[in-house]
């Protein structure tokens, strides 16, 4: 299926006999969905655009490489720094705007403005039924009814195919510059992290990568944006924060930026990846339970230590999945982003609690009571 | 307002209810006296009164449990209840309604520095949530004008914003995790002090879901450092065109200050009388605000200042001190309590693109000459959030309906443009027959349909969000 307009949509899942794969680019795939393939790229093309207002509304199969360029054609961007998952996850294709809504796709700076669901404002979807239903709309402030448009953020194509969807934007900064220091050992690295985030110099990105065979591979940057003689009064006095550090400005820094943002480093090593979201104060837990059982693996912090990627090469990744199944339970939540060959879809994956599970069964019947959107092979 | 007529069934079981009420509770948490439940008969909606069946206080979930789940059973409606300062009727009880006031419950459970969060129990009232992490240097962002009073319970259900929402955002961006009591008693914890969910978002469609999903007992707030300073810059402008446009050029040039508020001359001369911040008297005021170290102070602002020279102000003068900030704030968020002091006055709350600001409040003033009453306007310019007052006088006959048709027309207008109902305030009772505008029934419908998830026999705060007719069927 490949419906070109929103009314097409509903009429092909009202008519729909089994169950369908919604599919945008293609980047994030989900795993072994069944069904066919609902193909959203016919929903192309920029609704409106009002740089005054920093909005944009955009049909949800619209490439995000022509959303991107729309926007700096206006000096403007998407605020959430959106991941390229193609490299870590060998993928092709070209990611869509409903694509990266419905991962709430979001990167480093999601410790300074937030995720994906922070930005999105309105939504347009075709539910389950064939109902179309919009919510939120093009303005930043909206309270009325209630907020499906963070409900559908992240969703995973589980409620309803999105057919537009719409953004509250950001104006790119004048100057950006990255504070980066070498040879860190992970636990003084993230303190760090925490005291320049806990310090009032607004911090757009905190990461440790420790993705090399030693400690004086690793890799500690800290991000500030904004005009430029504010950039640069910042950054003197987040110096005195972290001790001896070099300062990368513009482009550079914008390249160490986008590789930490993909995961880049994992992507030529073998070997399973993980994607955890934990308190930032327990960054160190699940890394050292995977050390206390013997189990080698390399790791990337984000968010000050709020997100966390971990590789574990191909032999380890079954036991390194138990032990991150287990370490992660209460502190946050692990999504498996790169399995290897002969894993479960949610090797490492913590069991939402019955509460929960109840709702959301609940919420995903309401939505889709004929259970036929990306629903995941058994 | 019209409201369902209470079940006669549950009125004529009220012993039962308080007893069963009482036999779980502590003795001094159920209310049932019709002199102190009389306490309870309205919030900030003081329109509309009613005073409800009983009222218990809880202390703690558990406590929150037993009474749901005890209404539950007997097929008695509650209505959840922060502080009580709903513009929208939120809390507004009903007679036949058990009112579940969280005000008691407002211990500060778990601040955690490292990982930038605030554990709370949901009675606990905005402002002292930044009172209980400022000596450390750090602030919980939302800031709605009742932030002395009103409690967190009710930010979230109403998913509040404030003046400083332009940088930091609204409730449920600052928001991490709640413990929620479903209606049946069953006790949920949603989110938690890392970030975002792994399934589902439930924590972003319980945020601003007006008590009807559940009652939020305690709340994970993330808190931030507080900036170096800040520094308010009033400018005056001869027509809201002017102070419209320089307010969408300042967006475009890519600064962000942390607040643009707006004032029509109304709004600042009632304003001025009663904080005496040095407004100009000009048609239209802008207060902007930015952050940071004096420098940026200075650079954020002489950039904003040049940008305003072309929209010719007729006043620009910046706050030389902290004092005179503290007064420039204080005139704008007893906005509402100072414009109480000359006239009753209905508050709005649309949101409409920035765009179409000059337009808007143009059509505003038509709308106002052509119902007899005048309109004051103060709002957030910067996130198009609109706060039109219509004054009015409660004790003429007719004028209060006058005053609701003139402001239905007004948020019909900001629908129109491209806006909402609602920036901030929520829908509760008073916008709840004007949903039809911004949605159809379908739209309402999908909404409908996640409160059967939530609240199948639809006892939380039934009769209110969406229109009688389309929820009635589910109310029975």
């Amino acid at each position: 299926m490949h419906p070109t307009s929103e009314q097409e949509l509903a009429e092909a899942i009202r008519d729909a006999r089994g169950p369908l794969y919604i599919r945008g680019g293609g980047t994030r795939s989900l795993g072994a969905v069944e069904g066919d393939m609902l193909a959203t790229g016919g929903l192309s093309g920029i609704t409106l655009y009002e740089p005054g207002a920093l909005t944009l509304v955009v049909q949800a199969g619209t490439p995000l490489a022509t959303v991107e360029a729309a926007l700096a054609a206006e000096n403007q961007r998407l605020p959430f720094e959106v991941p390229d998952m193609r490299v870590l996850r060998g993928s092709q294709g070209n990611s869509t705007i409903g694509g990266v809504v419905a991962d709430n796709a979001s990167g480093p700076r999601r410790v300074q403005v937030g995720a994906c669901r922070d930005s999105l404002i309105g939504i347009r979807m075709v539910n389950g039924r064939g109902s179309v239903i919009k919510n939120g709309g093009r303005v930043m402030k909206n309270v009325t009814g209630y907020d499906l448009v963070k409900l559908m953020a992240g969703s995973r194509g589980t409620l309803g195919v999105l057919t537009e969807v719409s953004f509250k934007l950001q104006a790119r900064p004048e100057a950006e510059a990255t504070l980066r220091i070498t040879g860190l050992a992970s636990d003084v690295a993230l303190a760090i992290l925490r005291r320049c985030l806990g310090s009032p110099y607004d911090v757009s990105g905190a990461a440790h990568v420790d993705a090399g065979a030693t400690v004086a591979d690793t890799l500690t940057l800290i991000r500030i944006e904004g005009l430029a003689g504010s950039v640069a009064y910042r950054a003197g006095e987040l110096a005195r924060l972290t001790g001896d550090c070099d300062v990368v400005a513009d482009e550079e820094s914008a390249a160490l930026w986008r590789d930490v943002r993909d995961a880049a480093p994992f992507a030529s090593m073998p070997g399973a990846v993980w994607r955890l979201s934990v308190t930032p104060g327990k960054a160190m837990v699940v890394p050292d339970a995977l050390s206390g059982a013997g189990i080698p693996h390399r790791r990337l912090w984000d968010w000050g230590g709020g997100r966390l990627w971990i590789l574990a090469g191909p032999d380890a990744a079954s036991h390194a999945a138990d032990t991150i199944r287990t370490a992660v339970a209460g502190i946050g939540h692990a999504t498996l982003v790169r399995p290897v060959a002969g894993m479960a879809n949610d090797a490492g994956e913590a069991t939402e609690p019955a509460t929960i599970a109840a709702l959301s069964r609940g919420l995903r019947t309401a939505f889709d009571p004929r259970g036929i959107f990306n629903q995941i092979k058994a | 307002m019209y409201m369902p007529p209470p079940s006669a069934l549950v009125l004529s079981r009220k012993a039962e209810i308080v007893a069963r009420l009482q036999d779980a509770l502590p003795a001094d948490a159920v209310i049932d006296d019709a002199a102190e439940t009389l306490a309870y008969e309205c919030d900030g909606l003081a329109a509309y009164r009613c005073p409800p069946l009983a009222v218990v206080l809880p202390r703690t979930t558990a406590e929150v449990s037993a009474a749901l789940r005890i209404c539950w059973e007997l097929g008695v409606p509650v209505v959840p209840r922060g502080s009580g300062t709903s513009l929208a009727g939120g809390a507004m009880p009903t007679a036949d309604c058990v009112i579940l006031g969280v005000a008691r419950m407002n211990a500060v459970l778990e601040t955690d520095y490292d990982s930038r969060f605030i554990r709370v129990q949901s009675g606990r009232t905005n402002l002292s949530v930044t009172g209980a992490v400022e000596a450390d240097g750090f602030f919980y962002a939302p800031d709605p004008s009742s932030q002395l009073a009103c409690a967190i319970a009710g930010n979230i259900a109403m998913n509040s914003g404030g003046a400083h929402c332009l940088k930091y955002g609204v409730t449920t961006n600052n928001l991490l995790g709640v413990t929620l009591v479903q209606m049946d008693g069953t006790v949920v914890d949603v989110g938690g002090p890392w970030m975002d969910a792994p399934g589902l978002d439930l924590l972003g469609v319980i945020c601003g879901s007006e008590g009807q999903l559940g009652v939020v007992t305690e709340a994970t707030l993330r808190i931030l450092p507080k900036p170096e300073g800040a520094r308010p810059v009033l400018m005056g402008f001869d027509s809201s065109e002017g102070a419209g446009a320089c307010v969408s050029a300042i967006i475009k040039a890519g600064i962000l200050p942390v607040a643009i508020e707006f004032m029509d001359r109304l709004l600042i001369r009632v304003c001025e009388d009663f904080a005496h911040a040095g407004y100009p008297d000009c048609e239209a005021l802008l207060i902007i605000e930015v952050e940071g170290s004096p420098e940026e102070i200075d650079e954020q602002l002489s950039r904003i200042k040049t940008i305003a020279a072309a929209h010719n102000p007729v006043a620009v003068r910046e706050s030389a001190s902290e004092d005179e900030a503290k007064k420039i704030w204080l005139g704008r968020k007893s906005a509402f309590s100072a414009i109480g002091r000359i006239s009753d006055y209905m508050c709005l709350d649309g949101t409409i693109p920035v765009s179409s600001l000059p337009y808007v409040l143009r059509r505003i003033g038509e709308l106002g000459t052509e119902y007899g009453l005048a309109v004051g306007n103060v709002f957030h310019a910067g996130d198009g959030n609109m706060h039109p007052l219509i004054l009015y006088d409660a004790n003429k006959p007719g004028d209060l309906e006058i005053c609701e048709a003139l402001g239905a027309e007004i948020l019909k207008l900001c629908v129109e443009v491209g806006g909402c109902l609602t920036g901030e305030h929520g829908v509760g009772i008073e916008k709840r027959d004007l949903m039809g505008v911004q949605f159809t029934p379908e739209d309402m419908e999908a909404q409908m349909r996640v409160k059967d998830v939530f609240d199948p026999k639809w006892l939380l705060n039934p009769a209110k969000v969406f229109p009688l007719d389309l929820s009635d069927s589910r109310r029975r």
